[in-house]
């Protein structure tokens, strides 16, 4: 039990996906500054990082392990994420159609996004079980809609302050950024 | 002259990092010295141009439908291909790169590439194209690692430079996003541009399998 509640510290606050691990860059600039496309993007990686864990880990441990061709691992992972992502589009689209309707513009742009791809990599290399794989994703993905949504919230105070005209934009988003990581810096040496 | 041009756009004009905004992840994660920042680089310039020729050459053979996934499995391949090879010979920057050698696949610039160029474009333009852009980042990259390593290790490629006392916190993650801040908003003024006001959807590997027509802020 202390062990995954180490699990779920570091993912959530510690070695956030975001803060720390920069896993995932371009939807945190790209998709937080609105406090509900947080919340929609976060929802949808969270599900999508959860299901490739369950699907990429079997995968690793009964098919690439005893045919001895663990180093095609990056190639395997990426094209389950890819099936997966336009698996989850289709059924999505079919059968619940407003949960589609709200988190289906954030499916494509998933499958590049490296925090997914990191999460099922990161399992492997950390030995974890399958259980603690997938209590990993989760929060992981957890940690990750936790950051946009603060994020969210800077920014939009970021974004109406004064700043000198060469700051304006990225630059000073990226700065503000720096202080949010510097803040959950603050949370380290914690569960240890 | 015109392939000339192809090859030094992407080192200044059109840097990938700096104003074109991609591969953020890379560049804020493993800047923090000057060799891993080369390391990296070399080793996206390599994948860059080994996908951007594999792809101009087959981009009559590969069907429109499934473009994507071939592209991903192409750059996979590469990568999986120098993760060996660094491995074998470099083991010491091998592990110090970690997770995201292998996350050089879903890097945006590579997807990027061949999405805006490579499928468009003849084997040759499309080699300059990819090894300026590579050469693009991997300068970018290594601007910046020299910057965090100087201020946060006093050390330069591992030699002890005097006088200069380290502040950690540049090599801490927060340093990471606020060096990138700094330089971008250098390279704005320099250029004499108005700031990116948000990373542009023409820019993004999604952009065509994204149905959020208009930028990915809505």
């Amino acid at each position: 039990m202390k062990e995954y509640f180490g699990i779920i510290l570091a993912a959530l606050l510690t070695d956030n996906f975001v803060l720390s691990k920069f896993m995932g860059i371009c939807p945190f600039l790209g998709v937080s500054k609105k406090a509900s496309s947080s919340i929609g993007m976060g929802i949808a990686v969270t599900f999508v990082m959860v299901c490739a864990v369950m699907v990429t880990y079997p995968i690793y441990h009964f098919i690439l392990i005893p045919l001895e061709i663990s180093y095609l691992k990056t190639i395997a992972f990426i094209l389950i994420i890819a099936l997966f992502v336009q698996i989850v589009e289709i059924v999505l689209k079919k059968v619940m159609p407003p949960l589609y309707n709200s988190l289906g513009v954030y499916l494509p742009l998933i499958t590049t996004n490296c925090a997914v791809l990191g999460v099922t990599i990161l399992n492997i290399d950390n030995d974890y079980t399958f259980l603690k794989s997938i209590v990993n994703a989760l929060f992981s993905g957890l940690g990750f809609m936790m950051v946009l949504l603060i994020f969210s919230g800077v920014r939009s105070r970021v974004d109406e302050a004064d700043v000198p005209q060469t700051f304006k934009g990225i630059p000073s988003t990226l700065i503000a950024a720096a202080i949010l990581s510097l803040s959950f810096l603050g949370f380290s040496g914690l569960g240890k | 002259m015109s392939n000339f041009k192809e090859l030094t756009k992407g080192l200044i004009k059109e840097n990938p990092t700096l104003v074109g905004l991609l591969g953020m992840c890379p560049t804020l994660a493993i800047t923090t010295t000057a060799i891993n920042g080369i390391g990296m680089g070399l080793a996206t310039t390599f994948v860059l141009v080994c996908s951007n020729i594999a792809i101009s050459l087959l981009k009559n053979v590969i069907p429109k439908s499934v473009k994507l996934p071939c592209y991903i499995v192409i750059i996979a391949g590469f990568v999986t291909f120098i993760e060996m090879i660094m491995k074998g010979y470099l083991p010491e920057l091998y592990s110090s790169l970690g997770t995201f050698l292998s996350l050089i696949t879903v890097n945006c610039i590579i997807l990027g590439r061949a999405e805006m160029f490579a499928c468009k474009n003849k084997l040759i333009p499309s080699v300059l194209d990819g090894l300026g852009m590579g050469l693009g980042f991997t300068l970018s990259l290594t601007l910046m690692a020299s910057i965090r390593e100087i201020i946060g290790g006093g050390t330069w490629f591992g030699i002890k430079i005097p006088y200069v006392q380290s502040m950690t916190l540049f090599i801490l993650p927060a340093g990471g996003f606020f060096v990138l801040g700094c330089i971008i908003a250098l390279v704005n003024k320099l250029a004499d541009k108005k700031p990116p006001e948000k990373i542009g959807c023409s820019a993004c590997a999604n952009a065509s399998a994204c149905q959020n027509k208009g930028g990915c802020d809505k």
